[in-house]
This record gives structure tokens, sequence and C-alpha cells, in this order.
């Protein structure tokens, strides 16, 4: 199957060309990052994580989402989403992959990170991430690539994967709450310290992850004859209706919580992050885009009329990817250390070449979505099945 | 001999001295009323910096400090107020390591290159470490620092009996296990020409410092968030 990756149209050449060249440059100041240190970035002794942490963990999430659906078709025997599953898989392999890029370029001494497997250390979540992510990107990768070889094969797929499609449903929530318990967990952060962060994580993902896979799907469409059908789509924006409510309800939550309570340490990071705090305000305007795009995607995502207008959706989408994105890939992170457990505050904001190095590994994870969605379309062509 | 069967020996990586002070739990008590007196005094800061090799790096961000001096409200966030007395507001407080009884850093670390030892103290393997700062984000008393890069060119006056940290690992105060095992007080305490730090064993219900604790009224920071530090503070 595999060989269906090598031939196609000059623009597919041309993709996988550019994608190669951004994840090069990337790369290039990758190798600058090793030879002067982590300092090359703008995360500082009070903000000691920043873009790469914040991507990581915006893109779990989209991981996670693949499972939005997993669920309907396997459990469900959803029919709509047979063809959309392996595409949600074969996303989620994209993802995690970036993932994992992230935590290597935000560790300090690089070659050390198989410490970590070295040294076991149950009693840290990192050692969980570390199990429930490599273990996802397995089993997207059998699940996905079976599917399609039975595809391919013009069977259904094998007796043998089931098992592994259930447990990857399981999986993909733990993923990500996991990922919420690397910070949920810690004592003096306050802005992290909730019960509802694994909830929120998961509302979050389980919009913004379908709200990236339908924009793929509609470039996809664009290009190719792949359809998944009027009736997929607009079930998978139902999705993200009900999720991006879930998301915004949850936020809530921590408002009511923190401003009611009217505990002042519960207050600080929300309030740097929206209003600005002793004057310094750099996440301000960024914040008030986020939840702005967020609110106007709620409203016309649940009305109807906008909804199911397909011409409409991917706008809808790109409403939630982008205030999605900010909210956990800027917001979030950054304000757990803003102000700092001495309440002092040192503001942050990425360098040049950590920019770079992260587009790159967004390049290095779209050039894999971009082969495997290649190969599934030309599977399914040579099938006759669009 | 104990739990070790026959024919096993207990390894120690280093043979301990003869001479090494020893603790059930090693904790720390400042007298701030001596520092205030002495004000502006430096010398334990500039004894421990010195003796560890602790760059002097002049960019803010990527400072690295192992102990240092702040103001009340921000030494303890949560105990200070807007009608605290002058002499509270404009006392300086020394900061370092808890080396806390419950301590978020160890618990997180995923590596133990953070750990605690027997005695309490809380130590960094800097071999160990693969730089994932997850520590610094665990500690609620701002005790880490990150070598964000190499360090070495920020010591003015290297210490050669004592080694320096390579970049992408985190550092602190380490009680000054290294001294501890020769028989001598840590850098700082005997820096202090005043008297103004005590250290001693917090398990032992004689020691001197037990007796301190049971005479004055100290604080410790942030108890409330269980970390149990081992650093005390006489107003
Ligand atoms: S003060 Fe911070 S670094 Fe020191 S033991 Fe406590 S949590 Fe760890
Ligand atoms: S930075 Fe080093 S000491 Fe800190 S948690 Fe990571 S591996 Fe452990």
């Amino acid at each position: 199957m595999l060989e269906k990756a090598l031939v196609g149209s000059k623009k597919y050449y041309a993709l996988v060309f550019f994608l190669a060249a951004v994840f090069l440059v990337g790369f290039f100041f990758f190798l600058k990052q090793l030879k002067f240190g982590l300092g090359i970035t703008g995360m500082s002794r009070d903000v000691s994580w920043g873009f790469y942490v914040a991507q990581f963990t915006y893109l779990v999430g989209v991981a996670a989402s693949a499972v939005m659906v997993v669920l309907p078709y396997y459990l469900h025997n959803y029919k709509d989403y047979g063809k959309l599953t392996i595409f949600g898989e074969f996303l989620a392999i994209g993802a995690v992959t970036m993932c994992l890029l992230f935590i290597v370029v935000d560790i300090g001494q690089t070659h050390r990170l198989f410490n970590v497997l070295l040294h076991p250390t149950p009693n840290s979540m990192l050692f969980y991430d570390m199990i429930v992510l490599n273990g996802y990107l397995l089993l997207n990768l059998i699940c996905g690539w079976t599917a399609l070889h039975a595809i391919y094969k013009g069977t259904k797929y094998p007796d043998w994967v089931k098992p592994f499609i259930y447990l990857s449903i399981p999986w993909a929530f733990s993923i990500h709450t996991v990922t919420a318990f690397l910070y949920a967990g810690l004592p003096g952060r306050h802005f992290w310290l909730t019960a509802v962060m694994a909830p929120r994580f998961l509302a979050s993902a389980f919009c913004s992850g379908p709200a990236l896979l339908l924009l793929l799907i509609y470039i996809v469409k664009t290009f190719t004859r792949f359809d998944p059908g009027e009736k997929a789509i607009k079930a998978l924006a139902k999705t993200i209706t009900y999720a991006l409510l879930a998301n915004l309800f949850l936020f809530g939550c921590e408002l009511f919580t923190a401003f009611y309570s009217g505990i002042p340490s519960h207050q600080f990071s929300i309030k740097y992050l929206f209003a600005g705090l002793h004057g310094h305000m750099k996440l301000v305007p960024w914040m008030w885009t986020a939840y702005a795009l967020m609110l106007i995607a709620a409203v016309l995502f649940v009305i109807p009329k906008t909804r199911n207008n397909l011409g409409l959706l991917p706008l809808l989408c790109i409403l939630v990817v982008i205030g999605t994105w900010i909210d956990k890939g800027m917001g979030l992170i950054i304000g757990g250390f803003i102000p700092n457990p001495l309440e002092r505050i040192t503001e942050y904001m990425p360098t040049f070449p950590e920019v770079m190095i992260s587009v790159g590994i967004y390049a290095a994870g779209f050039l894999i979505i971009t082969v495997l969605y290649k190969i599934a379309i030309s599977v399914m062509e040579s099938r006759g099945l669009i | 001999m104990g739990v070790l069967s026959k024919g096993e020996v207990k390894a120690y990586a280093v043979k301990p001295s003869e001479k090494g002070l020893t603790a059930g739990r090693w904790a720390m008590v400042i007298d701030t009323r001596v520092c205030r007196k002495h004000e502006p005094c430096e010398e334990c800061i500039h004894a421990c910096h010195h003796l560890h090799n602790v760059p002097q790096i002049p960019y803010k961000k990527h400072e690295i400090k192992w102990i240092w001096k702040d103001e009340f409200e921000h030494a303890f966030p949560d105990t200070a107020h807007e009608y605290a007395n002058e002499v509270l507001k404009d006392r300086e407080f020394l900061l370092l390591c808890n080396h806390c009884e419950h301590p978020p850093c160890v618990r997180v670390c995923p590596t133990k290159a953070t750990f605690k030892r027997e005695d309490g103290i809380v130590m960094m393997d800097m071999h160990r470490c693969i730089g994932c700062r997850f520590c610094m984000a665990a500690c609620p008393y701002g005790s880490r620092s990150f070598n964000w890069r190499d360090p070495r060119p920020f010591i003015k006056n290297p210490n050669p009996s004592y080694p320096t940290r390579m970049k992408g690992v985190v550092e602190k105060c380490t009680f000054c296990t290294e001294r501890l095992a020769e028989g001598k007080l840590p850098a700082c305490v005997e820096a202090c020409k005043h008297g103004a730090i005590i250290v001693g064993d917090l398990a032992d219900p004689h020691s001197e410092i037990n007796k301190i604790l049971r005479e004055y009224f100290t604080l410790r920071r942030k108890v409330h968030l269980g970390t149990g530090p081992s650093v005390f503070y006489i107003i």
C-alpha cells in the first residue's frame, strides 16, 4: 500500500516538498537550540514552560478527538462515519507524532530523554503520559492501517483488530486526562489546580479536533473525488456544537469558583489573562480574541440554519480551531505561571527561533497526515469506492 | 546485618566519613531579626553561590539562584496583609529550597533525578536530570533554577572543588550535603558571622533546633499546601 504514497499529482508532490522544506527550516533552528540551550526561547526562570508544552497540550487534544468518529462508528454502528474513521485515526497519528516531537524539543538534555525509560518513576504523571501517548500512537497505527488494508483487499477488517479498536476508545480519553493531570496536581499553581481540568481538556479537544478534521476533509474534498457525505459532516458538526458548549460552560464554572469565592490566588491568573495584572497585559488581546471567536462560533453552531450550511461550516470550524488554539496553546499553560509562586510577574512571548521550531514540527505532522491521507484516497479510488 | 541476607553487603557510592554530620531530618531556622539588624548583608548568599559555582547571569530571565532575599509579601504571599507593621514590611527574608517533608518536586520528577534522602534533604542528580522542568512547575516556592544556557562563562571565580553544571539541567540548594558529609556546617550557616542561621535535627526532640522552635514564634512558607517545609523563620 505504501507505494501509493510515491505516485501522485504535481500538486501532491509540491505539497510534500513544501512541508518537508519547512520541516528542515525548523530543524535548522532546532540545531541552533541544541547548541545554545533553551535560552534561545522566550522561557524564563518564572515561566519555565512555554509554547512547546502548550502546543503539546493542544495536540494531545487533537489526537484524542479521533474517538469522536471512531466511537459512533464502531460502538453504535453509525455507518455514515465509515469513510471518515480512517481519516480520524490518521489525523491522530500525525497529532501524536507532533506531541512527541514537542516533548523532544522542550527537554533541556535531549540525549538523556531515555532516562525516563531507564529510571521508570510511577509517581510522576509524565511516566503515565509517556505510556498512554506511545500506546495511543500504536493503537491508531494498528487500527487505521488494518482498516485501510481491508479496503485495499476488498474485505472486512480482520477480527483480531476488534479488541484494539475497542481499547482505543477509552485510551483516547486517557491520553487527555493524563495530560490534564500533569497540571492539575501541582500544589502551588492555582490556575491549574482544579478538578474540572481534565473534563475541560476533553471538551476543548472534542470541539477543536473534529473542527480540524472537518477542515482537512474539506481540503481533501476540494482536490479529490472523496466525499464523506452530507450526513457525516452534519453529524460531526453536532459533535463540535456540544463539545464547544461544554468547553465554554466549564470555563464559566472556573470563573464562578474563582470570583464568587473571592479567593485572590484563584483569580490572579484569570485576571492576568483577561485584564492584565499590575500593567502586564501581553496576553489580554489574545484571550479576548479566543473567547470572542469561540462565543461567536457557539452561537452559529447552535443555530441549525448556520450549522447545516455546508458552505459556511468551514468558516465556523476555523473560528473554533483558532479560538481553542489560543485558549490552550497560549493562555492555559502560560497563564498558569503568571504570577509566579512569589507573586511576582514575568511575562512571556515565544521568540522567533521558538516559533520556527514549532512550525517545523507542525510541518512534519502535516507531512505525515498528507502522505497517509494520500494513501487512503488512492486505495479508495483503486477500489472504486469514491 | 539487618535485612541483608548472608553474603550481601550494603553498598555506598561514597563511604560515609566517620566525622560526617547526620540527622533524622535536617531543618533550618532563620532568625530574621538578626538579619534585619545587619542589613544590607548578603554574606550567606555570596558564600553559597561562590562555593557552589552558581553563575551570576545578568539577564533576569535566565537567572540562577540557590539562596536569595525577598520582601515579606513575596516570601509569604498568603500571610502578608496591608496592615502589617513597618518592621515586617521592610525586613528582607532569606529564601531557599525548603527541603519539604512531602516535596512536590520529587513527586513529579520522571527520572528520580530529584529525590529525598533519608535525612530529609531533597537532592538533585544533575547527571540524570533530563531538563523537563516539571519540578519547577511543581515547586510552590520558586526554589529551582534552570540552566537556560551554558553557565560556565558566568562563573567569575570558579571553585575547583565543586562541580559546575552544564546547560539544560535544573539546580537548587542542596543543604550542603557535601559539607555535612565532611562534618562541616552548610556554607550559609558558617558564613553568617551573626548566627542568624541555625541547622539541626528536627527528628531529635532534644536537639538545639527543637528547643528554639519551642521557644520562639516561627513561620514556614505556605504550610497550607501540605508540603511540610523544613525551613523556619523567627519573626
Ligand atoms: S522547596 Fe521546592 S524544590 Fe525544595 S523540596 Fe520543596 S518543592 Fe522541592
Ligand atoms: S527537570 Fe530534572 S529534576 Fe526536574 S523533574 Fe525534570 S528530570 Fe527531574
